[in-house]
């Protein structure tokens, strides 16, 4: 399988220009394959959130050469950026990150009107399967401000997956969820990874979780601690 | 856009109130300077009414004081042909004397009209107390009221006017005039055009053309156009404005007042518009943050508050414009005086008040321009970090 993302000596510093600047990331090497469902790990502090915020094109390494697709994202412009993101990524974040304004489905059909692409009842209907698949078809219309942490989570998460993209990057997706909630959720997250052919990099501090992936990444003090691939 | 414009709908019904407060803040603004405007432009025009609406607002007159203005029809067949706004155009001949009754004399101007022309100017029949007739034959003639008094006359009286230069001649009253000024009521008489030929003895010719214009502030401009059209070396021209530079100062005075009282108004408006838009800003940079994250262009992100600002200006201006002419009602139907009129009668200008809820509009979208640059700018990871 073809590499989907590379990283290549990234470095991050944060206050670069400040007294008392902060190397985060140390000349990290990665590569990730097309399809491929990885997690990380890795103490908090430890660099992985900020890792994660790179492989999304959110935040610049300090230093190093990021590719998507095969392209340097460092030479992309703002507005391609978005572009990219909007058609290649999906985000799960770590607080869910709806917007309070909006119900369920709006949420979660946020993506693609952002893509301004028509809205067309295949698409609507994509976005409700979506809900179904996470289980929240009963409450689609309510305001996400009114829903559960638990709820809200998993809207998020069938938002990331509404354009369909290429690379779903989740930080502590299931941090707020049971641990039958959370064996569901990584199923459904396996599912969609192996009917879609969809990368997934996720980011966890539990272990037991982590070992449900292909690769588990361990990072500790801004370096690759350990980085090994399961066998199927 | 439409993206922009639905998730700009979303914020403000989603803060029901504050939006209330901003839609009220730029309302109150408007409905004061739509209250303003309309308070001093019927002010100024009231007061121009009052000055000079009644009286002759370009008047043209032989060059030498001793002779008259003949051939008169032709010269104001020339004015009316001329493409300027005059309302009202009469042929007018005075002479000063006095008038004697009961060996009392009293100084008087008698003022000869073509009256149908000359009523467009004067109003005489409004002017007219019950009872009495405008004059219409020769030799009849009607006086102010003070004049009236001073001689006691009642209508049907004979009274003779004379002077050193004219012959005595019996004039009839047939009417008294209340002109509302003191000095013209115990001064003036009005007769028609062909009793003052006669009293003076020219045959058809007048000593004054008088006019009325719709745009009194133009009068000059006009005065010089049917100068140049006349071209007559032996006329010449009076307007109000050359003749109250006093009166057109305090006008003009009062204009720019206005004009400052509005900018200042709209500069309060468009800064509260700007600061609540742009804590708005702090308020949603969350959802601003997702936003970009999930892909939106920073163009469409800034569109979000230039399409709130938009919305708010339209509906603060439409609030505004509402609130405006019912405060204007209210003061015209409440501040009245003991006539039951108007303390000062309110001028309606639709154009104008147009004029300000567009303002309003522009200034609300204008000012939704830094918040929106800043929205534009909002990092997403510094968002996300901060969260």
């Amino acid at each position: 399988m073809p590499n989907v993302i590379e990283l290549n000596q990234i470095n991050k510093i944060y206050g670069e220009k400040s007294k008392f600047p902060t190397q985060v990331l140390f000349d990290i090497n990665l590569t990730f394959a097309e399809g491929s469902f990885s997690s990380i790990i890795g103490q908090s502090g430890s660099g992985k959130s900020t890792l994660l915020n790179l492989l999304g094109t959110l935040d610049k390494p300090s230093s190093g050469v990021i590719k998507i697709n095969g392209i340097e994202t460092q030479k992309m412009t703002a507005k391609s950026l978005s572009t990219l993101r909007n058609e290649t990524i999906g985000f799960i974040f770590q607080f869910h990150y709806l917007l309070p304004e909006f119900t369920a489905i709006e949420n979660v059909l946020l993506p693609y009107k952002i893509s301004k692409k028509p809205l067309t009842d295949d698409i609507i209907k994509r976005a409700e399967e979506l809900l179904d698949i996470v289980g929240l078809t009963k409450v689609k219309n309510n305001l996400s401000i009114n829903m559960s942490g638990g709820q809200q989570q998993r809207v998020a998460i069938a938002r990331s997956l509404m354009n369909q993209p290429k690379i779903v990057l989740a930080d502590e997706p299931t941090g707020n969820l049971d641990s039958d909630s959370t064996e569901q959720i990584y199923n459904l997250l396996r599912e969609i990874n192996q009917k879609l052919g969809t990368t997934f990099i996720i980011i966890t501090h539990d272990r037991h979780i982590a070992e449900k992936a292909d690769r588990i990444i361990e990072i500790k003090d801004g370096k690759i601690f350990m980085d090994v691939q399961k066998n199927e | 856009m439409k993206l922009a414009y639905s998730i700009a709908k979303r914020f403000l019904i989603s803060g029901k109130f504050q939006t209330f407060m901003i839609v009220l803040g730029i309302a109150i603004g408007v409905s004061v300077q739509v209250f303003i405007g309309s308070l001093i432009s019927g002010l100024q025009k009231s007061l121009v009414d009052k000055t000079i609406g009644s009286s002759s607002q370009i008047t043209i007159v032989s060059a030498s004081p001793l002779s008259f203005i003949s051939d008169y029809d032709e010269k104001i067949a020339t004015i009316k042909s001329l493409d300027q706004p005059i309302d009202a155009i009469a042929p007018a001949l005075e002479a000063s004397g006095s008038l004697v009754k009961n060996m009392i004399e009293n100084p008087v101007l008698i003022r000869g009209f073509d009256l149908t022309a000359a009523e467009e100017i004067y109003g005489f029949n409004e002017k007219l107390l019950l009872g009495g007739s405008l004059p219409d034959a020769t030799g009849e003639i009607v006086v102010g009221i003070g004049l009236r008094d001073s001689l006691d006359l009642s209508i049907g009286d004979t009274i003779s006017f004379g002077s050193e230069t004219l012959a005595s001649t019996s004039l009839e009253i047939v009417g008294f005039m209340d002109f509302n000024v003191l000095q013209l009521n115990s001064l003036w008489g009005i007769a028609t055009l062909e009793t003052m030929q006669g009293i003076i003895g020219i045959g058809n010719q007048i000593s004054k053309i008088e006019m009325q214009v719709s745009d009194v502030f133009a009068a000059d401009e006009i005065d010089f156009a049917i100068m140049t059209a006349l071209n007559d070396d032996s006329l010449e021209s009076q307007n109000w404005k050359a003749q109250n530079a006093e009166l057109l100062s305090g006008l003009q005075g009062q204009s720019i007042s206005s004009i400052m009282i509005q900018v200042f108004v709209m500069i309060s408006v468009v800064l509260a518009i700007a600061s609540v838009l742009a804590i708005t800003v702090m308020q949603k940079s969350k959802q601003i943050g997702i936003l970009k994250a999930m892909g939106i262009q920073d163009q469409d992100a800034s569109l979000v508050f230039l399409f709130e600002g938009l919305i708010l200006g339209l509906f603060g201006a439409v609030a505004g414009v509402l609130l405006g002419l019912g405060l204007s009602y209210a003061f015209t139907t409440f501040a009245v005086n003991d006539l039951g009129e108007p303390v000062v009668p309110l001028y309606i200008d639709f154009g104008f008040i147009a004029l300000s809820a567009l303002i309003a509009i522009l200034a609300s979208a204008g000012a939704a321009l830094i918040p929106a640059r800043k929205s534009a700018k909002l990092s997403v990871i510094e968002v996300i970090r901060n969260a």
